[in-house]
C-alpha cells in the first residue's frame, strides 16, 4: 500500500495496460495527449501494439478490427475528436464490440477551446451515433477513481460485448493527484468465441457485422440489443452520495465539478447550510431512483445541478426530480470553470436566503 | 489545515516543477495533495503557473482562486495574482527580474534573488529551488529535510552532485525569509 503520485492522462493509459489493454489506436488531441505518448512508450514493453493513425475516423475502425478479432483495445481523444469517432461507435455497439473509448472532454462546439468542459453528456448518454444504442458511461472525479474505474471498464466491455466510455474531462486529465494501484476485481467473463480470429478447427466462420437488411432480423437483433441495455441499467449504476441525510441543498453533479461543489458544501456548512451531494459515477445508466428518493426527503428545500455544460445533466435530474421540488442550475461552457463561490451563492438563492 | 498555492511564471523557470516538488513532498508527509497545472497557448512565452493544494483534508476544488500562498517569478505573474492573495497570505517574489514590491499591506511580502543565488552557486537551474527553499521557512508547511530526501532520490550516479548545490540553493533562499 503505497501512494504514488500520477498525471491523469497517464494513470488512464496505465490503468488500462494493467487491465490487460494491448491495443491502442488514437489520433493526438489536446487535452488527452499525455495517453497516447504513454501508451506509445508502455504497450511495446508488455507485447502491444500502439499505432498513430491518420485520422481519428481509422482510429476508431481499427478498434473495431482489433475488438472484432477479440482483443483487449482501447482509444482515447477529446470532444471533437469523439465526435469523428461516433460512426465506429455506433457500429461497434450494433455488432457488440468491446472497447473502451476515453473521451477528455474540452470546450465546445466545433474546435471550441482545449479547456476542461462537460458539452459531450447528451453525446455520451444518448448515444452521439445512429440508432438506438447505449454504452456504459463512466464519469470518474479524481484520478484514483480514474484509474480504478479504468481497470474494470475492459471487464464491462466484455462481459457485455458493449463499447464502454470512460467520460474525464481536462481537468482530471492534466491534474496529478496521489493513488494507489489496486488489483482489478476481476469478472467472470464469458469466453470470446465470437471472435472472428481464424476458424481454429471450427466448421463455420464467425462473422462481425452490424448490417441487418431483414426489418424483422433487425428488430429481433434490437431487442436483443434492448435487453443487454436493460441489464446494464440493473447491475452496472454507480453512485456516490456526501452528506445528503438531512441536507437542505441537495447538489447534483459529475465529474470535476462535483469537487467543486464539494466545496461549496464546506463553504455552505460554515454558514450553517447543510448541504448534500448525489455524484453520478455512472453517467448512463443514471441514478432516477436514488435521486428521486433523496428529492422526495422533507429536509431537502432545494436542488442544484452543477455542470460544466449550458445543462444537459440538468434534463436527467429535472426527470428524477419530477417536478417535486424547484431544481436550479449553475454551469459554464467554453473551458470556463464554476467557482464553489458562485455555486454556493445560487444554493442559498434557491433557499431564498 | 488547508494551504493553496499557486506558482506562477515564464514558461522554463522550473515553475512546474516546484509544485509537482510540492506535491510529491506533502504526499511522503501524508497530506492530501493535488498539483493543476495551466495549460494552452498561454505556457508558450507567456505566464504559466500551477495551483497546489497540500491539505489535512481530502482536496475539493484543485483550482486555486484565493491562495494561501503566491509565487511570482516573473513580474505578470505578480501584476495577475497579487489581488487574489488571501489576507494574512504570504507573496514571495523573484527580486532577481521584479522590480515592484508587493503592493498589499495585508499579506506578508518576501523577496528572493533567485537568479543571484543560484549563479552564485554557477549552477543557474537551481533558481526555482531557492525559491521552494524560501517558500518552506515562509509557510512552515512542509520540512525541508523531505524534499532532501526526494533529491537523493532523483539525482543519483553521475548527477548525485546536484544533490548538495540543491539543498544549498534551498537554504540561501530560506536564508532570505529568515534573514539569517
Amino acid at each position: 500500500m503505497a501512494f504514488e503520485l500520477w498525471k491523469g492522462n497517464e494513470a488512464i493509459a496505465e490503468a488500462a495496460v494493467r487491465a490487460g489493454c494491448r491495443f491502442f489506436f488514437g489520433y493526438p488531441i489536446t487535452p488527452q495527449n499525455e495517453v497516447p505518448e504513454y501508451m506509445a512508450r508502455r504497450l511495446p514493453e508488455v507485447g502491444g501494439c500502439f499505432l498513430q493513425s491518420e485520422s481519428e475516423l481509422a482510429a476508431i475502425n481499427m478498434v473495431y478490427g482489433a475488438a472484432g478479432a477479440g482483443a483487449r483495445v482501447m482509444t482515447s481523444s477529446s470532444s471533437p475528436g469523439i465526435s469523428l469517432k461516433q460512426e465506429g461507435i455506433t457500429y461497434m455497439a450494433g455488432a457488440e464490440l468491446p472497447a473502451v473509448i476515453v473521451n477528455v472532454m474540452r470546450g465546445g462546439p466545433g474546435l471550441g477551446t482545449i479547456q476542461p468542459a462537460q458539452g459531450d453528456y447528451y453525446q455520451a448518454t444518448r448515444g452521439g451515433g445512429n440508432g438506438d444504442y447505449r454504452l456504459v458511461v463512466l464519469a470518474p472525479n479524481t484520478i484514483q477513481e480514474a484509474v480504478d474505474l479504468m481497470q474494470e471498464a475492459f471487464d464491462i466491455a466484455d462481459c457485455y460485448r458493449n463499447p464502454v466510455m470512460l467520460l474525464a474531462d481536462g481537468m482530471i486529465g492534466q491534474m496529478m493527484e496521489p493513488l494507489e494501484w489496486h488489483e482489478p476485481r476481476h469478472r467472470e467473463l464469458p469466453p470470446k468465441d465470437w471472435a472472428a480470429a481464424g476458424l481454429h478447427g471450427r466448421g463455420s466462420h464467425n462473422i462481425i457485422n452490424s448490417l441487418f437488411i431483414d426489418p424483422l432480423a433487425c428488430e429481433r437483433h434490437n431487442n436483443r440489443l434492448q435487453e443487454k441495455y436493460r441489464l446494464m441499467e440493473q447491475r452496472e449504476l454507480r453512485f456516490e452520495e456526501r452528506g445528503c441525510e438531512g441536507a437542505e441543498v441537495l447538489f447534483v453533479a459529475y465529474g470535476s465539478p462535483s469537487r467543486i461543489v464539494m466545496s461549496a458544501v464546506d463553504l455552505l456548512a460554515a454558514q450553517g447550510v447543510k448541504a448534500g451531494l448525489l455524484r453520478p459515477v455512472t453517467v448512463w445508466p443514471y441514478p432516477y431512483e436514488r435521486l428521486a428518493a433523496l428529492s422526495r426527503e422533507p429536509s431537502v428545500k432545494a436542488v442544484v445541478a452543477v455542470e460544466m455544460s449550458a445543462g444537459q445533466m440538468l434534463d436527467d435530474v429535472k426527470i428524477a426530480v419530477g417536478g417535486c421540488k424547484p431544481v436550479t442550475f449553475v454551469g459554464h461552457t467554453g473551458g470556463v470553470i464554476p467557482t464553489q463561490h458562485e455555486i454556493a451563492a445560487a444554493a442559498l438563492a434557491a433557499l431564498g436566503r | 489545515m488547508t494551504h493553496e498555492i499557486i506558482i506562477s511564471g515564464f514558461g522554463g523557470q522550473g515553475v512546474m516543477a516546484i509544485g509537482k516538488t510540492m506535491v510529491e513532498a506533502g504526499m511522503e508527509e501524508g497530506l492530501f495533495v493535488s498539483w493543476l497545472p495551466s495549460y494552452g497557448p498561454e505556457m508558450r512565452g507567456g505566464t504559466a503557473n500551477c495551483s497546489v493544494v497540500l491539505s489535512d483534508q481530502p482536496v475539493g476544488s484543485p483550482v486555486v482562486l484565493n491562495p494561501n500562498e503566491l509565487i511570482a517569478m516573473n513580474k505578470p505573474s505578480l501584476l495577475k495574482f497579487e489581488k487574489e492573495v488571501l489576507p494574512g497570505g504570504i507573496i514571495l517574489i523573484n527580486s532577481s527580474i521584479v522590480e515592484l514590491k508587493a503592493q498589499r499591506s495585508d499579506v506578508s511580502a518576501y523577496y528572493i534573488p533567485c537568479i543571484e543565488i543560484a549563479n552564485d552557486l554557477g549552477n543557474p537551474k537551481t533558481a526555482n529551488m531557492a525559491m521552494l527553499g524560501a517558500y518552506l521557512e515562509a509557510s512552515g508547511v512542509l520540512r525541508p529535510e523531505t524534499v532532501h530526501r526526494m533529491l537523493a532520490h532523483i539525482f543519483h550516479g553521475p548527477k548525485a552532485g546536484l544533490i548538495d548545490i540543491n539543498i544549498e540553493a534551498m537554504s540561501r533562499g530560506a536564508a532570505c525569509v529568515s534573514g539569517g
